[in-house]
This record gives C-alpha cells, sequence and structure tokens, in this order.
C-alpha cells in the first residue's frame, strides 16, 4: 500500500508516516492532462490566446534559465532580459544581415549568450558572499540596454528593427500562428528536458549539494564557484534561447523590451511560482503572463490587484507557489502508520 | 397570432440591427508611456461621448474598448489580437511607434482600418492599406521647423535631442533638412528621459557657438533645458516642434521660455475656436490641459465616423480604400477641428503654424496652409 | 574657460548629488539595520510629493506646512505600517521573498497615483523662487543653492544623530551586529523601526528638494530608485557615508560625462567622437569596477564574514 516511508521523531516517539499512493496518480495525472492540453490548445483558442500562450513558453524558458542561477546557485542575476535581449538581437542581425540560417543563427545567439555569461559571471563570482552577482549584472543590463539604443548602424538604435523572419524546417515554414506555437512548444520541452537532465546528471546532484550544504561540499572537494559560473552561464543561455523565441513570435525587437525592469519581473515569475523547484518557472511564468488578461475585468486596478497578489504570494508561500505542492501533500496524502 | 408573429418579426430584426459600433483602443496605459497613451485614450473617450450624445454614427451608439499595451510592444501584439477577434469596426491606437509596427501587421490581417498617433516616418512605408496617421509625422513637420530657420537667417545649429524612439526620429529628419538647406549641424547632444540637469548640454552650446539651438526633448526636459540656458546666460536662440511651444512648458518654464520660436503641427493652443471648444471640453471632463496626443485621438474617430457615413455602412474595406486620397474639411465634420488630407499611403496634412513665445504667451506669427500637392486635392 | 566651466559643472552637479544622496542613505539605512532591500524606495519619493500637493490643495496651506505634515503621513505608511506589514512577517524568509514583495509594492503605489493624480506630471513649488547669482563667471540659482543647504543640514543633523546620541549609537550598533547589541540590552526592534521612520522623513525630504526640478510624475519613481541602489553599492552600502558619497559622486560624474564626451578628441588624429549618448555608461562602469575591485564600496568597511 504505501509507496514511500518517512519517519520523523514527534515528542519521543518514532512516527512514521507514508505518501499515498494517490498523491502520485493525481500529480501525474495533471501533468498529462495539462500537456495534452497544451497539445489541443489550438482546438478552442484563437490568435490572442496562442500568443498568450507563446509569451508564456519563452518567458518559461528564461526563468528556467534564471532557475539554474537562482534555484540551485542561489545567485541573483538581473540581466536575465538583457541576455534575451543578446539572444533576440544576435540571431536577428545575422538572419536579416548576415543570411545567415534561423537555426544556425539560434545556436550562434546560445553561444554567444553563454559566453558572456562566462565573461561576467568569472569576475563576479569570485566573491561568494552577498549579493555582488546581482550588483554587477544591474551595471551590465543597463550597459546592455546602451549599447542596442546606441549602436544605431547595427540595431537601428530606439526605432527598432521589424520585419523579423519567423523559421521553417525541411521547407516547411512554421509563419502561421498554430505552427509557431507548436515550435514555441517544443522549444519548452526541449529546454525543460535539459534542465532535467542537468539535475538528474551526478554534476546536477553536486549542485543541490552545494546549495544546501556549502561547506560540507567544499571539503569533498566540489568547487562552488565553478559550479555557480556553470549554473549563471548556461542559465543565461537559456535567456539567449527565450530571446529569439521572443524575436520570431512579436516579429520586432527593440531596447526597451529588454531593460531592467524587465529582467526584475523574470525574478519576480521566479520567485513567485517557487525557485528551485522545477514546476516553479512554469507557475511563475504563467502567474505573470496570464493573471493581468484575467484581471482586466477590474479596468485600470488590474495591475494595483496584480501587485497585491505578488505580495500575498510572498507573505504567505515565501518559497513560491510551487511550495504548495508539498504542502497539499503532507497535509492531505500522508497519514500515519502504526510501527 | 398574427400580432404575436409581428412582433416576433419585429424584435428579431431589431436585435438584428446594429445598434451598437465597436473601437478598440490599443494605448500606453501604463509603463513608460502613459502620459501619451492616457491622453490619447482620453481624447478617443471623449469623441465617443460626443458622437453617441449626437446620436452615434450611422444610428449605433460608439463602444469603446480601451485595451493597455503596457508601452511594450509584446502585450501590445496580445492585446490588439484580443481585441480584433470580437471584430471592431476600427482600431483607434496606439502611440508608440514600436507597438504600431507590431501591431498593424494584426490589423492588416483582419483588414481593419487603424488610426495611429505614431510619427516613425516607417509605418506609412511598407504598403499597409489599413494604416492611417492622424498628424502629420515627423517627416512632415520637421521640414517646415528647418525652412523656417534658414528663413531667419540660421547657418548653424546645436541639436539637443531625448535618445528615444520619439526624439531619434525628429533628430534624423532635421539632421537630413538641415542639410539639404545648407545649414550646418555643429553638434549633436544626446540626452536621456528623466535628465535632471541641462547644465552640460548648455555650456558645450556655447562652447560650440552656433547660431541657434534646434530642441527636441519631451516636455518636461524643454522645461528644464530652457531654465539651465536662461541660468546660464544663453542668448542663442531655440527653435522647436509643438512639445517645445506647448502650454505646459510654458507653465513649467516661466520667462525663461520667453524667445522660444518654431513650428507647431498640432496644438491644443492652435487659435481655431473648434479646437479652443475640444480643449474647454476635455479640461471640464478630464482636469488637465489635452495635448497633441489626446487631439490626435479625438480626431481619428471623427475621421472613421465621417468615413463610415460616406461610406454608408460599416464596411471596414470600403472604409479604408474611400480614406485614402479623401479631404475631410470641419464643414464636413466639424469633429476633426481642422480640414485633414490624406493621401494615397495614409499619410496626412493639415494647416500649421508658426509660433513664438513672447511675455509668456504663444503668439501665431504665421500660417502654413495645407500643402496642396495630395491626391485628395485632384 | 574650460576650468570655469568645470567648476560650473561640478557645482550644478553637487546640486543633483545632494538630492541623490538623501535617497540613498534612506536606503542604505534600512539595508544596513534590518538587511532590508527596498525596491519600493524611488515610489516612496515620488508619492511623497504627490502627497504634499494634495494636502496644500485640500487644506490651502503652504509648502512648509504640507510638508511637514507629509512627513508624519509618510513616517505612519512609509515607516511604521511597511515595517510592521511588509518587512517583518517577510524578513525571517531571507531578503529574496522580501525584494519581490516591495517591487510589487512598488507596482501598486505606482498604479494607483496614476489613477488618482493621472499620468501627466504636475508642477511642485520649489522653496525659494530662483533667482541667478553672479560669482565671477559662475552662474548658480537661489534654488540649487537653497537645495544643496537643505540637504546638508539634514544629511549633518543625521551624522550627528547617529553619532552622538544614544539612541543614534544604539541604531549604529544594531546595523553592526544584532546579537551583540541585543547582549549590550539594546532593544533591537525599536531601533529597526527608527531607521524605517528616518527614511521615511528623508524620502519627504529628498521629494520635497527633488520635485520642483524634476516635476511630480506617477513613473518618475523607477529613475529614483535606480540611482538610490547605485549609489548606495558604489559608495558602499555598508556605510551611511559611502552612500552619501555615492549619491554626491553619481550626480557630479553624470555632468562631467555629459559634458566631456560630447566631444572627445582622439590623441594624433583630427577625429572627433560624440559619445554623449553612452554619458550614462559611466557611473555604470564605476558601479561594475568597484564591485569587482572594492566589492566592500569605495568608502564601505569590510565585513567579517561569518559561516
Amino acid at each position: 500500500m504505501s509507496s514511500k516511508l518517512n519517519s520523523t521523531i514527534q515528542g519521543q516517539q518514532l512516527v512514521k508516516t507514508e505518501t499515498l499512493k494517490s498523491f502520485d496518480y493525481l500529480t501525474w495525472g495533471l501533468a498529462i492532462a495539462l500537456i495534452i492540453g497544451l497539445i489541443l490548445a489550438p482546438l478552442w483558442l484563437k490568435n490572442y490566446g496562442l500568443i498568450l500562450l507563446c509569451t508564456w513558453a519563452f518567458r518559461t524558458v528564461a526563468v528556467q534559465g534564471l532557475n539554474l542561477t537562482m534555484g540551485y546557485a542561489g545567485q541573483v542575476s538581473l540581466a536575465q532580459a538583457a541576455f534575451m535581449g543578446v539572444g533576440a538581437y544576435t540571431s536577428t542581425l545575422l538572419i536579416l544581415k548576415a543570411g545567415v540560417n534561423y537555426w544556425l543563427a539560434l545556436i550562434i545567439a546560445l553561444l554567444i549568450s553563454l559566453l558572456i555569461g562566462f565573461l561576467i559571471g568569472f569576475p563576479a563570482l569570485r566573491i561568494k558572499e552577498g549579493h555582488y552577482l546581482a550588483f554587477v549584472t544591474l551595471g551590465f543590463a543597463n550597459l546592455i540596454w546602451l549599447v542596442l539604443r546606441n549602436e544605431q548602424w547595427l540595431t537601428n538604435g530606439p526605432l527598432g528593427i521589424r520585419d523579423i523572419p519567423r523559421p521553417s524546417i525541411f521547407g516547411y515554414s512554421l509563419f502561421e500562428p498554430i505552427r509557431f506555437y507548436y515550435f514555441s512548444l517544443i522549444m519548452l520541452a526541449l529546454v525543460t528536458l535539459v534542465v532535467w537532465f542537468i539535475l538528474r546528471s551526478p554534476w546536477g546532484r553536486a549542485f543541490k549539494a552545494l546549495r544546501d550544504n556549502p561547506a560540507r561540499s567544499e571539503s569533498l572537494g566540489l568547487s562552488q564557484t565553478t559550479y555557480t559560473l556553470l549554473a549563471f552561464a548556461i542559465g543565461s543561455a537559456f535567456a539567449g534561447v527565450a530571446g529569439v523565441m521572443q524575436a520570431g513570435l512579436v516579429e520586432f525587437i527593440d531596447p526597451d523590451s529588454f531593460v531592467l525592469w524587465r529582467g526584475l519581473l523574470l525574478v519576480m515569475m521566479l520567485v513567485v511560482g517557487g525557485s528551485g523547484s522545477l514546476i516553479g518557472p512554469f507557475i511563475g511564468a504563467a502567474i505573470v503572463t496570464l493573471l493581468p488578461e484575467w484581471l482586466r475585468f477590474t479596468g485600470e486596478y488590474y495591475l494595483v490587484i496584480f501587485g497585491l497578489g505578488v505580495i500575498i504570494v510572498m507573505r504567505y508561500f515565501p518559497k513560491g507557489l510551487a511550495g504548495l505542492l508539498p504542502f497539499v501533500k503532507k497535509r492531505f496524502f500522508t497519514r500515519e502508520v502504526q510501527s | 397570432m398574427k400580432r404575436l408573429l409581428i412582433s416576433i418579426v419585429l424584435l428579431f430584426s431589431l436585435s438584428q440591427a446594429q445598434d451598437s459600433v465597436l473601437f478598440i483602443v490599443p494605448a500606453e496605459i501604463s509603463g513608460g508611456g502613459a502620459t501619451v497613451g492616457n491622453n490619447w485614450a482620453d481624447g478617443v473617450k471623449l469623441a465617443a461621448e460626443h458622437i453617441n450624445a449626437a446620436g452615434g454614427i450611422l444610428g449605433a451608439q460608439v463602444v469603446t474598448e480601451v485595451l493597455d499595451t503596457q508601452t511594450d510592444p509584446p502585450t501590445s501584439k496580445a492585446v490588439i489580437a484580443k481585441g480584433l477577434e470580437k471584430n471592431p469596426f476600427a482600431v483607434i491606437g496606439p502611440v508608440y511607434s514600436g507597438s504600431t509596427i507590431v501591431n498593424m501587421v494584426e490589423a492588416e490581417r483582419a483588414k481593419t482600418p487603424q488610426w495611429v498617433g505614431s510619427e516613425a516616418a516607417s509605418i506609412t512605408q511598407q504598403g499597409n492599406q489599413f494604416i492611417f496617421r492622424t498628424s502629420s509625422g515627423q517627416n512632415g513637420s520637421i521640414p517646415k521647423v528647418t525652412k523656417f530657420m534658414k528663413d531667419e537667417g540660421i547657418n548653424s545649429v546645436v541639436i539637443i535631442y531625448v535618445n528615444n524612439e520619439f526624439g531619434q526620429g525628429g533628430r534624423a529628419a532635421a539632421v537630413e533638412n538641415f542639410g539639404n538647406l545648407g545649414i550646418d549641424v555643429k553638434l549633436e547632444l544626446s540626452t536621456e528621459q528623466q535628465q535632471a540637469d541641462f547644465t552640460p548640454e548648455v555650456l558645450q552650446a556655447i562652447m560650440v557657438g552656433a547660431d541657434a539651438i534646434f530642441a527636441y526633448v519631451n516636455e518636461e526636459e524643454s522645461a528644464r533645458l530652457l531654465i539651465a540656458l536662461q541660468q546660464q546666460g544663453v542668448t542663442i536662440p531655440v527653435f522647436g516642434e509643438a512639445v517645445l511651444l506647448s502650454q505646459v512648458v510654458l507653465d513649467l518654464a516661466g520667462d525663461a521660455a520667453n524667445g522660444v520660436a518654431g513650428h507647431v503641427n498640432l496644438t491644443a493652443e492652435a487659435p481655431v475656436p473648434a479646437v479652443q471648444e475640444f480643449r474647454a471640453a476635455f479640461e471640464a471632463k478630464y482636469g488637465y490641459t489635452p495635448d497633441h496626443n489626446a487631439m490626435k485621438g479625438y480626431i481619428a474617430m471623427f475621421v472613421a465616423k465621417e468615413m463610415a457615413e460616406r461610406v454608408g455602412s460599416f464596411d471596414k474595406l470600403a472604409v479604408a480604400e474611400q480614406l485614402h486620397c479623401s479631404l475631410i474639411t470641419t464643414e464636413d465634420e466639424p469633429g476633426v477641428l481642422m480640414d485633414i488630407a490624406y493621401d494615397e499611403n495614409g499619410d496626412i496634412d493639415r494647416d500649421t503654424f508658426l509660433i513664438s513665445i513672447q511675455d509668456g504667451k504663444q503668439v501665431v506669427t504665421g500660417v502654413l496652409p495645407r500643402l496642396k500637392n495630395t491626391c485628395a486635392d485632384q | 574657460m574650460q576650468l570655469q566651466f568645470f567648476v560650473q559643472l561640478l557645482v550644478s552637479g553637487i546640486a543633483t548629488g545632494a538630492i541623490y544622496a538623501l535617497m540613498a542613505v534612506g536606503f542604505a539605512l534600512l539595508w544596513q539595520t534590518s538587511g532590508t532591500i527596498n525596491f519600493a524606495q524611488g515610489e516612496f519619493i515620488m508619492v511623497s510629493s504627490f502627497i504634499i500637493l494634495w494636502l496644500m490643495g485640500l487644506l490651502h496651506i503652504g509648502l512648509v506646512p504640507a510638508f511637514f505634515l507629509a512627513m508624519f503621513i509618510s513616517m505612519f505608511i512609509f515607516g511604521f505600517l511597511f515595517k510592521r506589514i511588509l518587512v517583518d512577517p517577510l524578513l525571517k524568509y531571507g531578503d529574496v521573498p522580501l525584494i519581490i514583495a516591495t517591487i510589487g509594492l512598488g507596482m501598486i503605489i505606482r498604479e494607483l497615483t496614476r489613477i488618482f493624480w493621472g499620468a501627466n506630471a504636475l508642477p511642485f513649488p520649489s522653496l525659494v523662487k530662483n533667482k541667478i547669482l553672479i560669482f565671477g563667471g559662475l552662474r548658480v540659482g537661489t534654488a540649487d543653492l537653497v537645495t544643496i543647504a537643505v540637504a546638508i543640514v539634514i544629511i549633518a543633523a543625521l551624522q550627528l544623530f547617529l553619532n552622538k546620541t544614544f539612541v543614534g549609537r544604539s541604531m549604529e550598533a544594531t546595523a553592526q551586529n544584532q546579537d551583540v547589541a541585543r547582549i549590550l540590552g539594546i532593544n533591537v526592534d525599536r531601533m529597526i523601526l527608527y531607521t524605517f521612520l528616518i527614511n521615511a522623513f528623508l524620502v519627504t525630504s529628498a521629494a520635497l528638494l527633488v520635485t520642483p526640478k524634476l516635476l511630480a510624475k506617477f513613473s518618475s519613481g523607477e529613475t529614483f530608485g535606480l540611482i538610490a541602489f547605485m549609489a548606495a553599492i558604489i559608495g558602499g552600502f555598508n556605510q551611511v557615508r559611502g552612500a552619501l558619497i555615492g549619491g554626491f559622486l553619481i550626480g557630479i560624474i553624470d555632468n562631467l560625462a555629459k559634458f566631456y564626451l560630447a566631444r572627445v578628441h582622439l590623441p594624433f588624429t583630427d577625429i572627433t567622437l560624440n559619445l554623449s549618448p553612452y554619458a550614462l555608461a559611466i557611473p555604470l562602469l564605476l558601479l561594475i569596477g568597484v564591485i569587482l575591485f572594492k566589492p566592500e564600496g569605495i568608502f564601505g568597511r569590510k565585513e567579517e564574514r561569518s559561516i
């Protein structure tokens, strides 16, 4: 009957608890229903719904990257939106100005974001204590914005770049909203698999060990600096991919789409969703993308209510909404067993 | 029995009749462009109120739905897609060029005419048959200022611009036109939105020693720049456009604004009775002075109304086709405030004013009549 | 002529820097004593100016009485309530949830301000009518001089309070090490409350000084907040004096960069570059440089590390 046995000490007595199998059924059932729902979504969603879901998809990709940096390596990056800008501008300029193939441009954008991640992370992460990475990325995010705005010969400055192409694969154009939606969905699935793989690998376990007990892990020969740097660089590369997805969706990019404030919004998505949890980014991006839309009936108060919602989540679920899951599990799907 | 049947048929046909017509209004309600977007949306709402009070359009009451773009191109794309699913008669907005470039594609796909407040030159140069401007755009208005400056005997100039999409568009047009007129651009100074202190720019202008300063920054920054110029005792003349010469700047800069001159395309201070009436109605309803964006939104609604009436139905395709090369005078439709002529691209022209600030007041020193070279006059 | 311009830039830079310093000091104070990184600081300043304007209109009073009234309102809302409702329950979870909550709070304040007072910038009365004084070649406005004077008086009073009074020193002790402060019998929670009240006072003062120049506008909080944050980091956020100097530095560097980058003459060539669009980069590069080479800030002190 029991799938997992846990022991906790209450008072002097050893109490064994078990998680009911129904919890596993329920979560898996929900996850599968959600995936099927996403695949079938175009059946009942029109253009607007698809654009929202594509927005959710690229934001989730960016927030998953941030989750590696913040959730697992414990460092705050305020430049996630700036890295999206790096990705979006790199790929767009390669495609439009150099005639590079879309997929190659995507890979180069990813690599350049990764490289810049290393270049910034390396000096900034020498100091482990405090929020130094946050400060450096604050400066970096503003510098990137300045460069995008000022180098008009390359980026067209504040007027932005329009008519950004959408990809095609084996001659099959992904221009139509439905096709682009599936493209976004597949990109999201791929990134999620990569994150899944990273966290399952020995390498990912070292990550978690460092997060949970840095002193002990260091004594076992794990270098916190190296792992944090890797996490930050990979996380930034994900942002690059998200930027490419955004450019394709909107078919337009301008410097203001990647300002510091948007980076803060991504941090907000992660923390509200639940940092350090695999599903946190999905929840956080969904809340920030969809909730303002659902709140539009409140007229001009919708952003006020949204802000209030953020405060309430932080107040009652400081670990984010993903923290609800263990809570529900403990509260409703656990029972004591006689030992 | 027969009576019942008649009443049922009557009821049915009534519900079929178009008793309301929907306008969607994507605008910068929140975010960095909120000042502009709220002016625009308030202008649109005031127009809807005036139109409805006078019996609506073709007997249908106007319904407006404002959609907040958050001054964010991706959001702007999403909200316009949402609005277009309701099959509106027209799209009125947005103002920021970035948002317009993103969502004009959506309106075109839905074959819905769209009136925008954007000034960027590229918008009407892409063969989109559904996009219409509400002011002449930087390419239309900047040449008039530069020409005016040449007439005033200016041979060299320092450009002080705000480095955003508004300022860059104006700077590019100005540099081109100064070049054509043989006016030497000695220095271009980039400034920021929310810049607190303009002393560095003023000192640079003194050092360079040009005949004039061409200022192309937002309202609040214009006032700060004028005050800094006064403080440093600069006497070289300052020229500019609608923003520099607006009432807001005058109120903020006080006597530092005296002597400033330039060309104004569309302003709530225009010495036209219809404009003054609009301004009074707007101030009474919203409690603040409308800027040119409020006027543009207001006029856009009346252009749409006039075109629906000319076509005789809410046929969107016919309206878009008919509006190209159309002249709408204030006799046709007083709500357009001033005669307005559309060309084949959706660009417009109307009478404009030369203005200078004397003793804290705007004085109209000349009226530049609408250019008669658009196809509308043929 | 060159020297005269330099001095002129310096003087006007100090006038803006003095206001930035006020913004940053309160920010650093909160950070130092309670670990609160307040991303709503800019919005506190912005809305304080609207409160002053609102009181002036409502009660038909002058600027100065309205300022003092607003100060009490601000102390209650952005000092007392802010701490009790938002900071106290959240601080125990670390700084990140609190940062996110203050971002949410900033959003609420910004949107409510826009809804109640509109999106247009409103003019704001100045403490004195601006008159231009000429000293040699130097031209200075009386408004700027008053701004500098008021800011310096407030900052000096704050320094005196922190260094010379019992309460002030208890606050400093709390800031340095809460555990030690507790052992010394200091009521740590009360000291933290005092810093919140002082921050609220500084925020209202900054609003009084900055708004005549920058006007009351719902969106200006973002800029203020960023400046306060940057000044605190550059100067060293674990010391009030650091944030103070950081604020002045940003004001002065902004001005010098804008002037000298407009025409950069490349040596040994005839090429003159106009780098004025990059003037904003100078404080940012300074910020990054400080973090990389002197992470405790230019004027900060090294913190003892603890595991």
